[in-house]
């Protein structure tokens, strides 16, 4: 029998759009509706062949073998038990309970705990860290901001519906003229699909944002004709006619991406851009927000910072005593440096997400590796362990963090894929046999017996010379 | 003063964390006492003895005690942290945090060191006799309270995030710099011999920058006020004196506006 599930969060991206409906016929998806092409093909892969059902192990030959949990569950819990300093990382893609449970797993075995954050907004963690988050909710942009400014970002592809829910088209209480009543400003080194909805765009030379936001606030503080007449590849008349919008705006918002947090300076270019929403509000009122990526990556941030003190990055080999400081106890560092001796992969793809030098420190080091994902990525093709997951969002509920860190519960449209476990079930059964192998007498003394170092990974200079 | 040597034996798989590696804390201790001293590799933690041989004698106190480390210390964080007085010198490249938070007292690395050297500190004086990563003398993140003294000098190139919230104590590098020089600063003095990309003194509100070499892109916020000559490292020259960062909040002191000053070497 056909059912219509009404007010479905989706699981793709940070705009988390919860007004989805999903339509089930007998535990299958069969139509998606409101969600963007990106949000859909989400809930399709629930149901696509060639889902991985149970745990796999890798075998010498590096075929893979299913294993039960129990197994899967064993090996997890002695590598991290075993390990100097394992590294846990990923959860990008799952919900705050699971991210919870790693966290107890992470504490009990002496873990360096990270997530994707690390490669994407955590510069802008050290930025908020630095200077504040004077920031707001989407409703208050939707409702209040008559000034819009993306800046090094691109939600056309990234956010599908972000600028038609909250940034430029939506008519709010006191934005009833919708896109017609607000300003949309578009600062970008390319000319983007974003651009195309701008009333100013301002093309910035890549890797200057810096020198731009200075400028900025060059005028803010009254120096306007100080302004050199280009700076970062911006004519100056377009900086003063950009600051005069903004200054005549009732609210202005401002959206930055990966653009600021990932090029030369990263929370440096965040952190100018925090101050300089601080000299807008000496003339009207003035918001910041990150353009996080995936629909709960605010989680960990939350979670983990009411469980340890810090939102990621953080080491807890120490036992009682968190340590953060990204630059060291960042996952790409630790790999890159090769100071860690045990990877976890959970609700990510390191495989192709890491810089691939610091990835094949990890796939090619004989550090022996566990995936916890629904499906088999590339960090899942490299791993000794494979262990699949219900995807959260379509299979379990749970809540999750929006971008602007407000909390959604997510619900499950279908049953889990061949009864496999949610992350939150996994953890709490990894700490538990922890437990049991630690009554057991096993401790970490640094020496393997079973790391399995994959022949066929070669440093990647070697395959291309 | 006593000197202790301590001579590296055997390397860690991973790395190791000697932030015990002190004249505070060697002071006063046996030969034997020292070698029980824990350092930790991840979550491990063993006496510095099954990875260094030990020799010497410790001094009474940490200003009469003196550490020459040798051998391959390439994977070694933290020596020298938050010490107060005594001598260090390590004859090897180093890792992460060496001198951090130091008080005062004197380290000479004779070898690279990777980032956050000297970051936070307060005083002494510390010397690398190469070259160092990122975050140089800069501030311990989320800390508005960056290096507040000291003499922190690199004689080879650094990277970025050299003296962030910088706000007293002196850094001087031989050679270029990366990005982010002087950021968030709120006093102290830099001075870069070489070049540096980008980036300096942005968001500064004041302290004195002096570059020797070229800065391949202004931050937009400096303005030109004259020439002057200044004696920079005992060395007398004359500089282009710039104002800034204009886009960042300024304190008034005798009704004047107090800026960071920029010298570019003519
Ligand atoms: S915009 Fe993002 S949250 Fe909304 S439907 Fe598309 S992918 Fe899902």
């Amino acid at each position: 029998m056909q059912e219509v599930i009404k007010h479905v969060a989706c699981p793709y991206c940070g705009a988390c759009c919860d007004d989805l409906e999903v339509t089930v016929d007998d535990g299958k998806i069969i139509e998606v509706k409101n969600a963007c092409i990106i949000g859909t093909e989400i809930y399709h892969h629930a149901s696509r062949e060639g889902r991985v059902g149970t745990p796999r192990r890798r075998q010498p030959d590096g075929t893979y073998k299913d294993i039960t949990y129990e197994e899967a569950i064993d090996f997890t819990a002695k590598m991290l038990i075993k390990a100097k300093k394992p590294l846990i990382f990923g959860f990008g893609s799952t919900n705050c309970e699971g991210m919870a449970a790693a966290g107890r797993v992470a504490e009990d075995a002496g873990a360096v705990l990270d997530n994707c954050a690390s490669i994407c907004h955590g510069s802008s963690f050290l930025a908020i860290f630095d200077t504040g988050y004077p920031s707001c909710t989407l409703g208050e942009v939707k409702n209040r901001a008559d000034v819009v400014i993306y800046w090094g970002s691109n939600p056309a592809h990234a956010h599908p519906r972000h600028m038609s829910r909250y940034g430029i088209f939506p008519r709010g209480f006191f934005t009833g003229k919708g896109a017609r009543g607000r300003k949309v400003i578009v600062i970008d080194p390319r000319y983007t699909d974003t651009a195309r909805c701008a009333n100013q765009f301002l093309q910035v030379q890549q890797g200057h944002d810096y020198e731009l936001f200075d400028a900025f606030r060059m005028v803010m503080h009254g120096y306007a004709a100080d302004v050199p007449a280009i700076v970062a590849g911006v004519p100056k008349e377009k900086i003063l006619e950009a600051c005069d919008v903004i200054k005549a705006g009732r609210y202005v918002h401002i959206f930055f991406g990966m653009g600021l947090c990932h090029s030369d300076g990263r929370n440096h270019n965040v952190d100018i851009a925090i101050n300089l929403v601080r000299d807008v509000n000496e003339y009207t009122k003035c918001t910041i927000m990150a353009m996080r990526g995936h629909y709960n990556i605010a989680g960990p941030g939350i979670v983990w910072a009411w469980q340890f003190g810090f939102p990621y990055c953080i080491d807890l080999t120490k036992g009682s005593v968190a340590h953060m400081n990204p630059g060291e106890t960042s996952s790409v560092d630790l790999a890159n440096r090769g100071e860690i001796d045990a990877f976890i992969n959970i609700g990510t793809d390191a495989g192709a997400h890491f810089p691939i030098r610091a990835f094949e420190k990890i796939g090619g080091a004989g550090i022996p590796m566990v995936t916890i994902d629904p499906s088999v990525n590339m960090a899942a093709t490299v791993s000794d362990v494979h262990i699949p997951v219900a995807i959260v969002g379509v299979e379990t509920g749970g809540i999750c963090y929006r971008m602007d860190n407000v909390p959604i519960q997510y619900r499950a449209v279908v049953k889990p894929f061949n009864g496999i476990l949610t992350d939150e079930q996994l953890f709490d059964k990894i700490y538990e046999r922890m437990q049991e192998l630690k009554n057991a007498g096993i401790e970490c003394d640094g020496t393997w017996d079973y790391a399995t170092p994959l022949a066929d990974v070669r440093p990647i200079k070697e395959v291309y010379q | 003063m006593n000197t202790v040597t301590i001579t590296m034996v055997k390397q860690p798989q991973l790395f190791l964390e000697a932030d015990l590696i002190t004249p505070d804390q060697f002071a006063g201790k046996s030969i034997e006492a020292i070698g029980a001293i824990e350092i930790s590799e991840g979550k491990i933690k063993y006496p510095l003895a099954s990875f260094a041989k030990i020799e010497g004698v410790s001094g009474a106190t940490a200003a009469e005690t003196k550490i020459v480390l040798n051998g391959d210390l390439t994977r070694v964080k933290r020596i020298g942290q938050q010490m107060t007085a005594g001598e260090i010198i390590i004859n090897s490249n180093v890792d992460m945090y060496t001198g951090g938070w130091m008080k005062g007292g004197k380290i000479t690395v004779n070898g690279n060191a990777d980032s956050f050297t000297g970051i936070a500190m307060a005083g002494g004086e510390l010397t690398i006799n190469g070259n160092c990563q990122n975050h140089v003398g800069s501030a311990y993140r989320g800390d508005w309270r960056g290096m507040t003294g000291g003499v922190l000098r690199v004689t080879g190139n650094v990277g970025n995030d050299i003296g962030t919230f910088m706000r007293g104590g002196t850094i001087i590098v031989g050679g270029d710099a990366f990005i982010h020089v002087h950021t968030h600063g709120e006093g102290g003095t830099i001075i870069v011999k070489g070049n540096i990309q980008a980036r300096v003194g942005g968001q500064s509100v004041k302290g004195d920058i002096f570059v020797n070499g070229k800065i391949d892109f202004m931050m937009p916020g400096y303005k030109y006020v004259e020439d002057v000559e200044k004696d920079v490292d005992g060395v007398k020259a004359v500089y282009a004196h710039y104002v800034g960062d204009l886009g960042e909040r300024h304190p008034e002191a005798k009704g004047q506006k107090v800026f960071t000053n920029l010298y570019l070497k003519k």
